[in-house]
């Protein structure tokens, strides 16, 4: 029961991941773009998924889109409503990564004869993944953690496997210390790695002032 | 459109949601207040005190932040047999919202450097003295935009309460709609939900924003 729910919390939280790394990717560049109506866009986006719970946006999928008519499983409302959640989150990410190159490198390669592929390939984005990564693995493992909501909704996830054997069996010490060590297991690998990257980065980094984790909101 | 208006916007719901609006704030404003404390606490701990106790926060710190705050939710109101339900759903948010803050400060804190500490002691200043005029003042001026994002996400986690049926915001919309069946009201009353966290977190983030801007130029 705990293997099952375990498997299930993976699958949705590797397909939100996904989703939420394209979407982040997509508006993070469309932040940055010179078009206003293209960052108005991206602006909307981030602002009401960052500033409204999952919690509502999830029984929004399930019960509001149930009653107009359209019913979708658990398993597609959990990676569409966790991936469109933390997008936004990713999409600041990637807009702070592309903002912290200074514009002066643009110029430099223009001035080289790089296109906007080049430069951007060999250039921009290199440093941008570098100083991304660190950020981007938590939000990772808030994804991870987030799943969970899921077992608001009987999504069958972890939590929601621990829940109803607890429930059951009235072992309710056992269930959620079980449960809890398999999220653990989860997490703390990626959150460990991300911290240990990120004081490296910091140690090696001459740019430093460019990007200030300090200032940056590694929560959600 | 009127008529959902006049439907949903009964006098009686009105005053239904703004004693859950008024729940919502009342625990986020207490958790995020004991957090910061507990949480600075635990930071320095971990920064300063290399043995035991430094360990142990250590340990507090990577076991909360590395579980969903449903699990904590669930664990607290079903297993601790004292208090209402509110305080205890509000223990769990507690514990889990001081975790992540005591990352926060311990990020602050890494900024500061070790120089200070010796300057501070040759000046006659005690330990507590140190930590108190100069460096905590410090660290949460460099910290003020993360710890403001986490109390947005604090606002927004209030709503994982609704789960051990805790009357706040998000749990009284979920009642009100119970008694619509039709699809413009029960929209209309997810809109009020959504729009009530925005409204909150919103101005929130553009505080957090302005203040961002603000230190960027005084740099």
């Amino acid at each position: 029961m705990f293997g099952e729910g375990f498997l299930r919390t993976i699958e949705v939280a590797a397909l939100a991941l996904i989703l939420a790394l394209v979407l982040g990717i997509i508006f993070g560049v469309i932040s940055t773009s010179n078009n206003k109506v293209m960052r108005g866009i991206a602006r909307i986006y981030v602002e009401f998924f960052q500033n409204t719970p999952l919690v509502i946006q999830v029984f929004f999928l399930y019960n509001g889109l149930a009653i107009a008519g359209l019913r979708l499983s658990v398993f597609v409302i959990g990676v569409l409503g966790i991936g469109v959640y933390h997008g936004a989150y990713v999409s600041e990410v990637v807009k702070t990564g592309i903002t912290s190159i200074p514009e002066g490198q643009v110029e430099a390669a223009k001035s080289q004869g790089f296109t906007y592929i080049q430069y951007m390939r060999y250039i921009i984005l290199p440093q941008t993944i570098k100083i991304i990564l660190p950020p981007l693995t938590n939000q990772a493992v808030n994804l991870i953690k987030n799943t969970s909501v899921l077992a608001m909704i009987s999504g069958f996830d972890l939590m929601y496997m621990a829940d109803s054997w607890a429930s059951s069996s009235l072992d309710y010490g056992p269930s959620y210390v079980f449960a809890g060590l398999l999220y653990f297991m989860l997490c703390f690998p990626l959150a460990t790695w991300a911290r240990k990257y990120e004081e490296r980065l910091k140690r090696n980094d001459t740019t430093r002032t460019l990007y200030d984790p300090c200032e940056e909101a590694v929560t959600c | 459109m009127l008529d959902v208006f006049k439907n949903v916007f009964t006098p009686s719901n009105v005053e239904f949601l703004a004693k859950g609006m008024a729940l919502t704030i009342a625990i986020s404003v207490s958790v995020v207040i004991i957090s910061i404390i507990f949480g600075t606490i635990l930071a320095l701990l971990r920064t300063y005190e290399k043995r035991f106790l430094g360990k142990l926060a250590g340990f507090y710190i990577e076991m909360f932040r590395n579980t969903p705050l449903l699990l904590w939710i669930l664990v607290c109101c079903f297993m601790i047999p004292y208090g209402t339900i509110v305080i205890r759903g509000g223990l769990a948010l507690t514990l889990y919202t001081s975790a992540v803050i005591a990352e926060i400060v311990r990020g602050g804190l890494n900024s500061i450097a070790e120089g200070q500490f010796e300057a501070a002691t040759s000046q006659g200043f005690t330990l507590i003295q140190t930590l108190i005029y100069i460096v905590l003042p410090q660290c949460f001026k460099s910290i003020v935009p993360s710890l403001l994002s986490q109390v947005i996400t604090t606002v927004k986690d209030t709503s994982f309460l609704q789960v051990v049926a805790i009357p706040e915001y998000t749990r009284s919309g979920f009642v009100v709609m119970g008694r619509y069946t039709t699809t413009p009201e029960v929209f209309m009353i997810f809109a009020v939900l959504a729009v009530g966290y925005f409204v909150i977190c919103f101005s929130l983030s553009c505080v957090v924003r302005s203040y961002q801007k603000r230190t960027q130029i005084a740099r």
